[in-house]
């Protein structure tokens, strides 16, 4: 009979070798769904990498994809750790940059750099404090947070609507629906041909894990995450711990937030936050939730939202056809997790089994 | 307002509800077996997509019910096999559903948008008036001048009640919900009930939405349920697990769905955005006063979101 049991540690190498095959077997799927559309899959892969990678132009718009997919996931990885499902990230995307905003389009004069890292703390709180409502709730009342922060969305994106449609709509776009540009004043600026937000992800990639892996804040998260009867023995304040944790979770979206809407939109609209909230679920658990390989998945994830939609224009394929690869990669990975927690083994005359055991 | 025009929105609540409600009794009865499945939105985008496309083709009305139900529980056997056989984190893996689902809508409706649900269809799902019932004073026109769905989202719930209260089986499955260690050692095959219960609460979440695209809309349009799914989830909490309470749950956030567009009618000085925040604030409203009263009645089955692993016992 074939029967479970409980693994021990399994190797990093192994596991992470593990979780390649799994990436590898969803793109082997897929590429039978590919080939059920009378197209050759290798081709469209090769697409996939021609289009993320082809050129100098093309490697930097996969790096200010990945920019503000690291960012994020950072901030969810936060939420993760200790369990807070904090699937908000759209949400706080839009309340940051609708923070940052408010200021690049009230007081435009001020000088440039002051404005933009007042925009950037603006963006940071703005995200924070949008996330706070559902870790108050949680903290205080044990309220279900993975519905509330997704509601959070839905009243984030209406919000905005309504600043778009109606008070803040600019009288000069003849009718049409805009919020006016920010001054150049507002817009963050560039280094070597990419906005300055790449260079914000990479400290930020350190300073999350040094947060996480050596700050008492952080060991208390881990703590939380693993078990609230351990973390109340050990004396530590459940409350106060989420509401830092998710204030900071929320707040690194919010920056995501602003950086969306000075350097890409230069404003803010409804589509500032492009589903990166969602798409960084993703990497954050493809990244085990720790920020070197939060940050390896995010590029890989930002490639192949670029090389997405250069093979819809190139295959014509559906862009929403991303959407489900990733959904396809999740569920593969989701489902090696089992194969690293647990063997299968087959059930000998128990000499044989004990024999086996003391081989490993 | 006169009395008309509120029993005309009430009729609409209804209407507006119907989806909701079939979500929800589907969702019910997966968190009834001790597994959380956040990809509500997730099957019923695969239902609404799988359930217009087939209608489209074969202007067969069952067949498209059919259709959506598969789809529905397509997306749930995904889930199934990830949470119950490779006990996968179940929060991780119903968003997963969700992204996948709304890629699967997205990718199979690229060539459906503007297509408009077939004739046959519509009249299939015209509404009628059911005899004696249909004729009471406002009940009737409210409850029983309906469509063919909306009837059958009542016979759901009243089903779906008596079999978890009822039946033998319906006992068993709580027991898996609440315990599944003293389920399995009273012989109940844990594994069985849990696939065979987040397959059909899969099922019921692809009718719900192919209401959306065959009968309300009914039209295909890009992400057509719009957050509902998720407020389906939220209403689970709100009916705490009793599908007589989804009834009124849904019911009441169909009214306020379709509030702001009555509001509008009347020419109320609010902004059409502001109201359309009304259904999730109210969500958010709801989940709240729930986890103010905790009791023993209104919690959710104590196995919930926990994966069920014999030799871990």
């Amino acid at each position: 009979m074939l029967r479970m049991v409980k693994r021990a540690q399994m190797s990093k190498t192994k596991s992470t070798g593990i979780r390649l095959l799994a990436v590898f077997l969803a793109l082997a799927t897929a590429a039978i769904l590919i080939m059920a559309m009378n197209l050759n899959p290798l081709e469209v892969y090769g697409g996939l990498f021609k289009g993320a990678f082809g050129s100098a132009y093309r490697v930097r718009e996969v790096i200010i994809k990945a920019t503000s997919l690291i960012i994020t996931s950072l901030g969810i990885a936060i939420a993760f750790k200790m369990q807070f499902w904090n699937i908000g990230g759209e949400g706080q995307i839009l309340m940051g940059a609708f923070a940052a905003s408010c200021l690049a389009l009230n007081i435009p004069d001020l000088s440039r750099p002051l404005l933009l890292v007042l925009m950037i703390i603006a963006g940071m709180i703005g995200g924070g404090l949008w996330a706070l409502i559902p870790a108050f709730f949680r903290a205080q009342w044990k309220t279900n947070e993975t519905i509330v922060t997704l509601m959070m969305n839905y009243i984030a994106l209406k919000w905005v609507m309504y600043l778009q449609y109606g008070p803040w709509k600019d009288p000069l776009a003849l009718g049409f629906p805009k919020i006016p540009n920010f001054t150049l004043n507002g817009i963050l600026p560039k280094v070597l041909g990419m906005h300055i937000g790449w260079i914000f992800a990479i400290i930020l990639v350190f300073l999350v894990a040094i947060f996480l892996n050596h700050s008492k804040k952080g060991y208390e998260i881990a703590v939380l995450g693993e078990s609230e009867n351990t973390a109340l023995y050990a004396g530590i304040n459940v409350k106060r711990t989420i509401i830092t944790a998710i204030f900071l979770s929320g707040a690194l979206c919010g920056l995501t937030g602003m950086i969306q809407a000075s350097a890409l939109n230069n404003t803010l609209s409804i589509e500032v936050s492009e589903g990166i909230g969602y798409t960084a679920i993703i990497t954050t658990w493809l990244g085990g939730l720790k920020p070197v390989f939060i940050s390896l998945v995010s590029v890989l994830f930002a490639a192949l939202l670029q090389g997405g939609s250069f093979i819809q224009i190139a295959f014509g394929i559906p862009q929403a056809a991303a959407q489900l690869l990733q959904g396809m990669i999740l569920f593969f990975v989701l489902g090696s997790e089992f194969f690293i927690r647990y063997k299968l083994v087959v059930d000998r005359p128990s000499l044989g089994e004990a024999k086996e055991e003391l081989e490993e | 307002m006169n009395t008309t025009a509120i029993v005309f929105f009430l009729e609409a609540a209804i209407v507006s509800g119907t989806p909701l409600l079939f979500a929800t009794l589907g969702e019910i009865i997966t968190e009834r077996a001790g597994n959380l499945n956040l990809g509500v939105e997730g099957m019923m985008l695969m239902g609404a997509v799988s359930g217009f496309y087939i209608g489209l083709i074969s202007q067969n009305p069952g067949l498209a019910l059919l259709a959506a139900m598969v789809a529905g529980a397509a997306g749930a056997l995904i889930y199934a096999v990830l949470t119950v056989s490779l006990r996968a984190n179940q929060v991780v893996t119903g968003l997963a559903l969700t992204i996948f689902g709304g890629g699967f809508s997205g990718f199979m409706g690229q060539r459906l948008v503007g297509e408009v649900a077939p004739e046959s269809i519509k009249l299939a799902f015209k509404p009628f008036v059911v005899p004696v019932l249909g004729q009471i004073p406002f009940v009737g026109k409210i409850f029983f001048q309906q469509d063919f769905f909306v009837y059958l989202s009542y016979l759901t719930a009243i089903l779906v009640g008596l079999y978890l209260y009822k039946t033998r089986i319906g006992l068993n499955l709580r027991a898996v919900g609440e315990n599944p260690a003293a389920a399995d050692a009273a012989s109940i095959s844990v594994s069985l009930y849990k696939y065979a219960h987040i397959l059909l609460g899969g099922a019921l979440c692809g009718l719900g939405g192919a209401y959306l695209s065959l009968v309300y809309v009914p039209a295909w349009q890009e992400n057509v349920t719009a957050g509902r799914g998720w407020i389906a989830v939220a209403l689970v909490i709100f009916a705490t697990w009793n599908p007589y309470k989804a009834l009124i749950g849904a019911y009441l956030f169909g009214g306020l769905d379709i509030i702001g567009f009555r509001i509008q009618g009347i020419g109320f000085p609010v902004s059409q955005y502001m109201i359309d925040m009304l259904p999730y604030l109210v969500t958010i409203l709801v989940l709240v006063v729930v986890s103010l009263k905790k009791s023993q009645e209104n919690s959710p089955p104590k196995g919930l979101g926990i994966a069920y692993f014999r030799e871990e016992r």
